[in-house]
Formats: C-alpha cells, structure tokens, sequence
C-alpha cells in the first residue's frame, strides 16, 4: 500500500534556522531517504516553500476568491512530504518513526481500480 | 438455549477471525457468517454433525454469492493485510486487528465486543449507554479504517508483542470498568459489562496460555467480580470492604482466580491481582495482611506513577502503620487529583480516625462536591453525620 507521510512543524523556527542546522537538516533527510530506498520503500518526497509564499483559492459562485498565504493558519504547517511503499499500517509507522520530523502524519493513500 | 445459539457462543469468534483469513474482508467475513447463522435458524433441527464446519461451509457460500451481487466500486478498497496463516493464530489476529492501537479507544472497544464477543450493536449500545445508531455508525467507521488505514490481520511478534499485549488489556480492562464502577447516575454497578470482560480474558488465556499477565488481568477481575453481591446493600448504598458481608462473595470464583495466579514479571496486571487476592483470602476483615497489601502498592506505584495508586497506598498504609502516615502520604496530592472526590472523603476518614473530627467535616464537604453517582453520594453523607452531635 502507498502511504504519505506528512511532515509538520513550526514555520518561524525554519525562518530562523542558522546555515549549520539547514545543512543538519538537509544531511538527516538525506540519510533518511537512503533508508527508506535501503528497504524499497521510497516513492518520492519534496519540501514545500514557506507558508507565507502560498497562495490559497476558493472557488465561491462564479468566482474564485484568491488570498495569500496557506489554507489554515496554525503555528504547526505542513512543510514537506514522503511518499512511501509499505506492507501494511504497522510498517509504514515503523518507517515514519524514523523520519526526523517532529509531527508526521501518516495517511494512507487511496488507489482506484481500472 | 438452542443449538444456534449454543453455536453462536461457542463458535462465532473463531469462525470470524478464519473466514476474516480467508475473505481478507472483515465486513463481508462478518456479514457472511451473520447470514449463515440466520440459515441454521431455519435449516436446524436435524442439527448437523459437525456444526461449526457447517456453519463455514455456509458463511462461505454465502460470501461468494454475495461478491458476485456486489457492484463493481470505482474506489477499490483494499484487501485485509493478511501474513502467512500461521495454524491456530486466526483468533488471535483478530483479537490484536481489533484492539490496534491506529482506532481509537472506543472503536476498538466496541470492535472487539462485536468481532470477538459476539455482541450485536444494540447490545454494545446499551452497555455504553450510547444510541444504536451511534454504535452503529461507530463500528462501521472502524471496520472501514481497518481496510482502508492497511491495519494489518495478525499477531505482533518480537518486542513489539508486549506493548500490543498490554494494548489488548487494557481494551479489555476498559470493558470491565465500564460496568463494575458507573461514573455517573444511579445504578453503581452493572454486571454485564464485567461478565462480557471476563469471558474475552477467558479466551485470550487460552490462546496466550503463557502469559502472565493475561492471567493476572482473567484473576484480577474475576475477584473484583466476586464481591459483586456485597458491594450494594439492599437499598444500593455502597459497602466498603471491611464492611462487606464476606458471606455473599462468590467463594468458588475467588478460589478459581486465585488458582489463576503464577509466579511471572511484575506487571501491572500481576500487582494488581495480587493486591487483590489478599483482600479475597481474607476470611474477616481483620485478617488483611495490611503490610503486604502497603508493599504491594508501593509496587505499582513505582510501576504507574499514578497518584490515584498513592491514594490506594495511603490508604493501605494507615491501615497497616496508622492513619497519620496514611495522611501524610496524601499531602500534595490536590494537584494531581484536582476533581477526584476519593481524595477529600479518604483523607476526611483519616481525620476522623484521628479525632480531628472538624477538618473531617470540611473534606467530606469537598468530597460531596466532586462526587458523581447517587449511592456514593448517600455514603459520604452518612459518614459525615455521624461526626455530628
């Protein structure tokens, strides 16, 4: 089954981060997915860009209403996800308890036949 | 009772968690066997020779016909995630699908009394006094998740099998207090809840023969569940336990329970029990090993961490050395306790013993403030008059 694994966190802690813990980060991931391709579990996973650069729109009545920034304002966005390849529930958790994230969520992917 | 119904209570679980193997479907494993057991309503008496396998023979026929009527979805659902069939694990694995820890707790509570139990949802409904189509909606939901989340349809192994032991536990733990103690309105207990938590520990210490802690939780509610007579009295006041009536305890029970008990790691289940079964083996209130009952205690609390295992240890302490170290055991609990009216009325009896009959009164007060069912409110109001000239 696929599985995404969406990864939160704080928005202004990311503003804030020195070079040495973007490069921290970035080697963490990089391990990460090595791991993940290790057990033939990596599909594909990205980094989003700032909650401030997004642009959200809803679709009224006949009209698409377009405001800045995300869809939700919380302290937690999502900043980034993986798409993995599990056997079932049990391992896709193994697997993103590995990630280092604070918050992950896991969602199961739907998949339609034919 | 009929042949069905015999059946049903025999067979029902362990029919479900093979077809469940089988179909990797819960919900049309579960909707099958539904089906069959409504045909041997009508197809019995001749009963067959071998119910069970008619029974799956039936659920099984059943199933086909009712994939080939299923409209093609445009979403597929996916299948069960079912590992190699290990011979004889089918009612285990569907024990630990239904109490995994991705449902929440009351889905798999209730999951576990309709797959496991047997229950119907009316039934399930109305030990959680909740509405039918609530429960309904509720099972469904779960049993959704379950295929679509990829809960997988096995039994943990490795040391991942003693914290999704433990999980199942405490599903059936939460099924059992349910009934034994009502945090609201008038009936103190219900012994249904109790009797159907007992009967799933049953089978889960048949299949886990090994555990030790399956057993302790089996023991440690069939002794809580043999005072269950004694508990009220004929107007369904509250009776303490030295004030039980030790006459109407099911003696044959304790003695089952406590024949239960063996030697294993001390867990939170295997603490418990043994706390329990010293209350059970003493024969008048005054022979209660205190002492070993205040060890036990410290035990769990070192286990837990829980502040409401002090209050229990306080209590076992002023027993055992004397309401003042009992007292003093409960210093700075309020803050842990904000809301449990266990702890004013606790220390309000100390107090009481200790002659400082005015601070008692003050804490039965706040005891009556917090406190949630009809009976142990009429408890603590008797206590306090009796402090009264």
């Amino acid at each position: 089954m696929k599985y995404a694994l969406l990864l939160y966190g704080n928005a202004t802690d990311w503003a804030s981060a020195t070079p040495e813990q973007i490069q921290e980060g970035i080697a963490r991931h990089g391990a990460y997915i090595e791991m993940l391709k290790g057990r033939g579990a990596y599909l594909e996973g990205e980094e989003l860009g700032a909650p401030g650069e997004a642009v959200c729109l809803r679709r009224g009545e006949g009209e698409v209403l377009r405001t800045d920034g995300p869809f939700v304002e919380t302290v937690e966005h999502l900043g980034g996800y993986y798409l993995i390849e599990a056997k079932d529930l049990d391992e896709a958790i193994e697997l993103a308890t590995a990630c280092p994230e604070a918050i992950v969520e896991v969602r199961p992917v739907v998949e339609y036949s034919g | 009772m009929s042949a069905v119904e015999q059946a049903y209570r025999e067979h029902w679980a362990r029919l479900l968690a093979i077809l469940t193997a089988e179909l990797r479907d819960l919900d049309l494993a579960e909707e099958s066997l539904q089906d069959a057991f409504t045909a041997a309503v009508s197809a019995w008496p001749p009963v067959p020779d071998n119910p069970p396998a008619w029974l799956l023979t039936s659920a099984r026929r059943r199933a086909v016909s009712r994939l080939r009527h299923m409209a093609v979805a445009a979403r597929k659902l996916p299948l069960l995630v079912v590992d190699e069939p290990q011979a004889g694990d089918d009612l285990l694995s569907l024990i630990f699908t239904c109490c995994h820890p991705a449902l929440s707790m009351e889905a798999r509570v209730a999951l576990t009394l309709r797959c496991v139990g047997g229950l119907g949802t009316r039934q399930i409904a109305r030990l959680f006094l909740v509405g039918e189509a609530t429960m309904a909606a509720r099972i469904t939901r779960a049993k959704k998740k379950i295929s679509q989340a990829g809960i997988p349809y096995r039994v943990p192994s490795g040391p991942e099998l003693g914290a999704r032991r433990d999980g199942v536990l405490a599903v059936l733990y939460l099924i059992f207090t349910e009934g034994y103690a009502a945090a609201e309105g008038e009936d103190l207990i219900r012994t249904e809840p109790a009797a159907q938590a007992i009967a799933l520990a049953r089978m889960l210490a048949a299949l886990m023969p090994h555990d030790s802690e399956v057993s302790a939780l089996l023991a440690l509610m069939m002794l809580h569940h043999a005072r269950r007579d004694a508990r009220l009295d004929e107007r369904g006041r509250i009776v303490t336990l030295t004030e039980q009536d030790r006459g109407r305890w099911h003696r044959e029970e304790i003695a089952e329970a406590l024949g239960l008990l063996r030697p294993g790691p001390p867990g939170l289940y295997q603490v418990q029990a043994a706390i329990a079964a010293e209350h059970a083996s003493a024969i008048e209130p005054q022979d209660t090993d205190w002492t070993a009952i205040a060890q036990l205690y410290e035990l769990l609390e070192a286990l837990t961490g829980s502040a409401v295992v002090r209050l229990n240890r306080a209590v076992a302490v002023a027993e055992a050395q004397g309401p003042g170290d009992g007292l003093e055991l409960l210093a700075g609990l309020e803050e842990r306790l904000p809301r449990h009216h266990l702890l004013p009325a606790t220390r309000a009896e100390l107090l009481r013993r200790l002659g400082r009959l005015e601070e008692a009164v003050e804490e039965y007060g706040k005891a009556l403030a917090l406190v949630g069912t009809a009976p142990e409110r009429e408890f603590l109001q008797s206590r306090r008059a009796t402090l009264r000239p």
